[in-house]
């Protein structure tokens, strides 16, 4: 027995008038944990009972513990009929379950109905004794620790972190059981509400127990979706990154380290580098054999050795990848398809990690300094399946089948790019009707392996801040070999340290590391994408969606890169690309957050083509549109704040330029090339991404470009945790849920129509959110999270978390902004007097490349940006296609032997700790956490709190609400229904924290908002899905220490004292 | 392309304070957005007619869900589901609850009832406030009366209780409430002369003076009934008037003291029993629901219509009255001199208070 929980029942307040005779109510209280269940007392005739119940003793497994919530429900008692239920609490004891966390729950919560919404509040006290159970076979893992949190979270420190871990659970869904017919649409929610809680805290457990088996303590970056599935029932899945972590009892402990000056990070020989498998000494071509087994060539061979298999399900690789699974089918050729390909390769890894970890997968975004080395690319990779029913819900192997097939892919992808790991690693769905899509995304890199290794402990901190990785532009070098390179690419030699390579436009999915040196300031970008597809069922439909994908995912590239191009910057952070299906058409959205890249070269502009030459208005038209492109490109540069250091031709120069190899290169590659490509590096910074006037498509495509408006002045915004370029945030932050739906005018609507319609509106939300902050101004729109979902036929559903954050203009970012931008000055300078002799990395290609046929034109403009040619041609066949689309990822790492400047290490210093002494961490360490304020709770996605720090982490919030109606035009149509529900919702997180002696929650993130409408019917039906991590912060005003600095956000510097800024 | 379904909804709840006003002031959306487009807002943050629309929208769909919450002003404080600082959840109760002088001239006095709400059509006609505003005016003032009818304990801090109101606002509603419960005539021709302030002063004094309030504070209602036995001993003032010889001698008093220090002395002397005996009357009459209802009319026709009709400036109708209150002490035959200062002090500070143009 090991466990024992306690409730109490306080009272109520506000409750609605049950009995309307006498405009009161006869409350009284259910409180039911697993099969128990206990009542209070009726308090008769109030709308504010004081019950001041007993303490209801519940003696539960701690496996029980984990799995259910404790369940309260109020009730009105009725003599002469059945007792109406007012409405219920469902409280999840998880966070009482860790020494550390919250040690009460104690508070006001909402009752909530599903078919009225919040009826008033009760006051209840939670408390769980816990015994200790020494039995090795348990089944519970009470103890670890859950973070949302995509980073190292504050206050801790990571001893070690081991790896991904992942779990699902499946379900019958309640709402399509027979009984659904016969009971009341309230029963059918609530059972779906606590079977849902149940399956989630199940899920919790299971995790945990993975976690203990791995040795670790914790979960950071967990990551729990649904799956509605519908007939076929509910899935429940979670990843997440499992992790030792430490508590932060004296951050001062740690800052000797981070602050030490940056002088005295002296350039170390390379071979002192403890990491053989980052530092290959030459041009890098040992680095491939080291680390990884196979070459390039095998990889891209993989295609054909799956496609040997059952061909319906030939598992694409790349991330066009789309496998239309048949009924039973899938799993044996998966089976088969590991063995031949994925598995054997699994093998060669040199890693230890990666022999210990089946998948090498993070979701982390952000990581401790020096852990990321290099960043290879994005990898991405989707399936489509068919949904069949779960028939045995305890073997749920089917659905873990397609993820590992998935995750497979994912892999070998990031082999593929010289890299044995994935970081900012996501899993997502979509699903209509049967048809489900699979997708998963990350960012391949290659990673500091001595986080990842017991043993390590504690040495690795230290250490880490004497290597010699050159802070600032390492994880922009290439991870693989130049010489074969998995996908054509333009290389470099990094503008920033000139030692190593890099590619010309960087993607990734995760933050920005915090040492990077970035020019100017960033920006959201979108690319958005309709594609009509025809109904059809089952197999059909899918193969349809499997066909279309690649197309889809290569347009929205295209669109990503134009968009890039035309903001003059060189990388994309935090993107995340969104695949959603409905019954006629297919919807891509992509967000990332754009920045200049100092390491990176200075992207070209963009050339308008005409295909008639000779008609002169044509002509005319074409060069007033590359006029109007060159002017935004020079106004977004303004705008931005892009002015990179000039650097004259001289010293830029390429060693190896020779344009027309390149194009071979693609060719050859396009069947499957085992010849060592030659790599052009030839391209200089006029040269230019061109695209193509040839027909109105391509007109409307440039136009759409040209019309995406930059936020008004005073706004900037991103999709990433942290603005680049700002980071003196002032405390004031908004975050906020908006949700629209259109409906489209027509039924034969054209692809282009469809993707104005989806355009306008994306930018009218944007445009609205701009206006509805702009008494923020100036204010920094971070997180912007779009989910896009097509609820019906014609109905478009677009839903954007985000907050608002202000700064200070004025204030001209003090200390950490100036030191970082003088040092970063200091650091071009330095560098191109450093020169001795002039490096030659760019040549103009473009010019001296013959291109007047304007097909061999185009190939040149898409492989300056990564994309294989091949791919704009339409005329490729599928299977060599879906290959190369593997690598629209751009992106390198580094070889880290080589030292930068030390100046360009100041940066790191400064934006970490910057000047505080250890005197006033000595001060600080004991913060009270007196929450005076009552009442106010925080929301925000970022994982930080400007202006503040967190002092605790309370546990996890991950709740699920269903929310129905049946008078929809009494509550105000569709708008006032989803409006009202969506703000119970955030009424209801903040009491949960509340309760949990938090002020605020971070990391918070709606994940699922599924809204049905049936206005014929005057219904609706509403499910959320939120999740976030409870935390307690202290504002740095209201800490006893000379603030020295205004709130630096060093979010993402996870690693311990670097974020103990006053 | 039509909208479907468009909302924004922040942890913080936004309150655009104009459109607040607007929304009050009951402007439908499509009116309100296009004040807004009028107001130049368009211009200075380059927004679109289309995002206003959105924007308004949203505006209205929160506040419509606060005012349920704004009836009973200590829920909204102790309610989970807006978080709003309490600076603004203060100026939302505020602005709710603050009213126009044209409506409330309208209103001042009458039952607040189910006839008068069918009357607001005219009145929304009249002022040219929007009906809906006036609604929302009216139910408040009914919705305060109702929660502080029978209620003990001084009534504006029962008002500034239940409906957290600015001191400032407690006493004008206040005021409302006890007009509303005594009737008095405010919508004569001859009183609309007078703003609401004259009367919220002239309700004050008499809560303070002539209610039960003013002699017992453990009774229900005892700051907004008058207190009827005060009302029936005032008839024993008419000695003052009915009295020759006392009324020549109070007479005597007033103008021996006033001699020279007044500019309109001889009109005083000769309106002085005029004067005097209207006043006594009024008192006398107020046993008489009709004539209390009538109060403000009769200080009007009695005191000071005639002596703007004689052109007395304020300073010597202030003197005027000082030495006719005082006066009465020295008259030896008159027994009731704390009823006459009850009576008096409070008829004193509303007659200066009615007495202009």
């Amino acid at each position: 027995m090991p466990g024992k929980l306690k409730v109490k029942i306080v009272a109520g307040r506000h409750l609605p008038v049950m009995d309307r005779a006498s405009d009161l109510t006869d409350a009284f209280v259910e409180v039911k944990f697993g099969n128990t269940t206990f009542k209070t007392d009726v308090y008769l005739k109030s709308l504010n009972p004081q019950w001041n119940s007993e303490w209801f003793k519940f003696e539960v497994d701690d496996e029980d513990l984990q799995d259910e919530p404790l369940q309260i429900t109020v009730l009105d008692h009725d003599t002469y009929s059945a007792n109406d239920a007012i409405g219920k609490v469902y409280i999840d004891i998880d966070p009482l379950l860790y020494s550390e966390a919250a040690t009460v729950i104690s508070g006001w919560f909402p009752i909530y109905d599903t078919i009225h919404g919040i009826r008033g509040e009760i006051n209840v006290v939670v408390k769980v004794d816990l015994f200790n159970d020494l039995n090795r076979f348990r089944q519970s893992s009470c103890g670890v620790k859950f973070f949302c949190t995509t980073s190292i979270p504050k206050c801790y420190r990571a001893v070690i972190i081991h790896g991904f871990v992942e779990e699902l659970v499946v379900n019958e869904d309640p709402e399509y059981q027979w009984i659904d017919r016969i009971r009341t649409p309230r029963a059918s929610n609530e059972a779906r509400q606590r079977l849902i809680s149940l399956m989630s805290g199940e899920l919790q457990r299971k995790i945990g127990l993975k976690v203990l088996e791995m040795r670790g303590n914790a979960v950071v970056g967990y990551l729990q979706c649904f799956d509605l599935e519908g007939e076929s029932g509910l899935v429940v899945r979670a990843i997440g990154t499992v992790c030792t972590l430490d508590k932060l009892s004296s951050p001062a402990a740690h800052l000797p380290a981070c602050n030490s000056p940056s002088k005295e990070i002296k350039e170390i020989p390379f071979n002192e580098d403890p990491n053989p498998n980052t530092h290959s000494s030459g041009p890098s071509t040992p680095l491939k054999n080291q680390t990884y087994s196979f070459s390039p060539s095998k990889s891209y061979s993989r295609q054909s050795s799956s496609s040997d298999t059952d061909l319906s399900l030939t598992p694409k690789t790349g991330m066009g990848s789309g496998s239309a699974g048949k009924e039973g089918g899938p799993f044996k050729a998966l089976l088969r398809q590991q063995t031949q390909s994925a598995l054997e390769q699994r093998g060669g890894s040199p890693h230890r990690f990666c022999r210990r970890r089946e998948f090498p997968f993070f979701t982390l975004t952000a990581f401790p300094p020096g852990f990321l080395v290099h960043v290879g690319g994005v990898v991405s990779a989707r399936s489509v399946k068919l949904l069949d029913r779960i028939h045995n819900p305890d073997e749920p192997e089917t659905r873990d089948a397609w993820w590992a097939e998935i995750r497979q892919e994912i892999k070998s992808h990031a082999k593929a790019l010289g890299c044995h790991a994935v970081v900012g690693y996501s899993e997502s769905t979509s699903i209509c009707e049967e048809v489900c899509i699979l997708s998963a995304s990350g960012t391949a890199a290659v990673l500091n392996p001595r986080f990842l290794q017991d043993g390590t402990v504690e040495g690795c901190l230290e250490q880490r801040l004497e290597e010699n990785l050159p802070a600032g532009c390492g994880f922009c070098h290439i991870p693989y070999d130049e010489l074969n390179m998995p996908f054509p690419a333009h290389l470099t030699y990094c503008y920033n340290c000139r030692k190593q390579k890099v590619p010309d436009v960087l993607f990734t999915t995760i933050d920005l590391p915090v040492d990077a040196i970035v020019i100017g300031k960033g920006c959201l970008i979108q690319a958005r994408l309709c594609r009509l597809k025809k109904k059809a069922q089952a197999e059909a439909n899918a193969t349809a969606i499997s066909n279309l994908l690649p197309f889809m995912e290569y347009e929205v590239h295209t669109q990503l890169m134009n968009k890039l191009k035309l903001k003059g910057m060189n990388a994309l952070f935090g993107l995340r690309i969104q695949i959603t299906v409905g019954e006629n058409m297919l919807m891509g959205l992509a967000s990332a957050t754009g920045v200049y890249l100092a390491a990176l070269p200075t992207p070209g502009g963009i050339q308008i083509a005409g295909k008639t030459p000779n008609d002169g208005s044509y002509e005319q038209h074409i060069s007033h549109m590359q006029k109007k492109i060159n002017d935004t490109i020079a106004k977004n540069k303004e705008l931005y704040e892009i002015n990179p250091p000039e650097i004259s031709e001289e010293i830029i120069g390429s060693p190896i330029p020779e344009p027309r190899q390149r194009s071979r290169l693609l060719r050859s590659q396009s069947e499957s090339s085992d010849e060592v490509t030659e790599l052009d590096l030839s391209h200089g910074k006029k040269d230019a991404f061109v695209l193509e006037i040839d027909d109105t498509d391509a007109m409307e495509d440039v136009h759409s470009l040209l019309t995406d408006v930059p936020p008004p002045s005073g706004f900037y915004s991103c999709n990433t945790e942290i603005m680049p370029g700002i980071n003196n945030w002032t405390s004031e932050i908004q975050m906020f849920t908006s949700v629209r739906v259109i409906r489209l005018s027509s039924l034969n609507l054209t692809n282009q129509a469809l993707n104005k319609n989806f355009n306008d509106l994306c930018e009218n939300l944007l445009k609205s959110l701009y206006f509805k902050l702009r008494s923020m101004i100036p204010c920094c729109l971070c997180h912007v999270n779009f989910t896009v979902s097509l609820p019906e036929d014609e109905l478009i559903q677009v839903t954007v978390t985000a907050v608002a954050i202000t700064f200070d203009k004025n204030q001209a970012l003090q200390t950490t902004k100036t030191h970082a931008e003088k040092s970063l000055q200091r650091a071009s300078t330095d560098n191109e007097e450093l020169l001795q002799f002039p490096l030659e990395l760019c040549s103009d290609s473009l010019p001296s490349h013959p291109f007047p046929p304007s097909k061999e034109h185009l190939e040149s403009a898409s492989a300056n940006s990564g994309i294989p040619a091949a791919q704009r041609a339409t005329s490729v066949d599928y299977s060599s296609f879906a290959d190369r689309c593997s690598s629209w990822i751009e992106l390198i790492k580094l070889k880290a032997q080589t030292i930068r400047r030390g100046s360009i290490k100041t940066t790191v210093t400064v934006e970490k700790a910057s000047p505080v002494g250890e005197g006033t961490f000595r001060n600080r360490s004991a913060p009270p956490c007196t929450n005076s304020t009552v009442g106010v709770v925080k929301m925000t996605p970022l994982s930080f709190i400007p202006g503040a720090k967190i002092t605790k982490y309370l546990g996890i919030i991950n709740m699920f609400f269903i929310r129905e109606t049946t008078s929809l035009r009494e509550e105000g149509g569709v708008s006032g229904f989803l409006h009202a529900f969506i703000a119970e919702v955030f009424a209801m997180v903040r009491a949960h924290v509340a309760a949990l002696g938090g002020n605020a929650v971070v990391s918070y993130i709606m994940k699922q908002c599924v809204f049905m409408e049936n206005p014929n019917k005057n219904q609706a039906q509403c499910l959320i899905n939120v999740s976030g991590d409870a935390v307690i912060f202290v504002r740095e005003s209201e800490l006893e220490v000379v603030s020295t600095q205004q709130s630096a956000p060093s979010c993402q510097s996870s690693c311990t004292g670097g974020e103990v800024t006053t | 392309m039509t909208s479907e379904l468009d909302i924004f909804v922040g942890n913080t709840t936004l309150i655009d304070e104009d459109v607040y006003r607007l929304w009050l002031d009951g402007y439908s959306v499509n009116d309100a957005v296009a004040l807004r487009v009028r107001s130049g807002i368009l211009e200075q943050t380059g927004a679109t007619a289309a995002v206003l629309q959105s924007d308004t929208m949203d505006h209205y769909r929160t506040f419509h869900m606060l005012e349920r919450l704004l009836h009973a002003p200590p829920k909204l404080l102790h309610q989970l589901i807006f978080q709003i600082p309490p600076s603004r959840q203060a100026l939302l109760i505020e602005r709710y609850y603050a009213f126009d002088e044209a409506f409330v001239r309208e209103v001042l006095g009458k039952k607040l009832s189910k006839g008068t709400k069918k009357d607001l059509d005219d009145i929304s006609t009249k002022t040219g406030i929007t009906l809906k505003s006036c609604r929302r005016q009216f139910d408040n003032f009914k919705r305060v009366f109702k929660v502080v009818e029978e209620m003990r304990g001084s009534l504006v801090d029962n008002i500034q209780q239940h409906f957290l109101l600015s001191d400032r606002l407690a006493r004008d509603y206040a005021a409302i409430v006890f007009f509303a419960n005594n009737r008095f005539e405010t919508g004569k021709k001859k009183l609309q002369y007078l703003s609401f302030g004259d009367f919220a002063f002239c309700a004050e004094l008499m809560i303070q003076n002539w209610t039960l309030g003013a002699v017992d504070s453990q009774v229900d209602d005892m700051d907004m009934d008058l207190d009827k036995e005060f009302l029936q001993d005032l008839k024993e003032l008419k000695v003052l008037v009915a009295d020759k010889d006392l009324l020549d001698l109070h007479k005597s008093l007033v103008c021996t003291a006033l001699r020279g220090k007044l500019g309109v002395f001889s009109e005083m002397e000769a309106n002085f029993k005029n004067l005097s005996r209207g006043l006594v009357n009024v008192a006398a009459k107020l046993t008489h629901n009709k004539d209390v209802r009538d109060l403000f009319v009769d200080l009007v026709e009695k005191f000071v219509e005639p002596c703007r009709s004689d052109h007395w400036p304020l300073k010597d109708v202030q003197l005027f009255l000082n030495q006719y209150s005082a006066s009465v002490h020295s008259l030896d035959g008159f027994r009731h001199q704390a009823l006459w200062d009850r009576y008096v002090g409070t008829l004193h500070g509303c007659l200066l208070r009615l007495y202009h143009d």
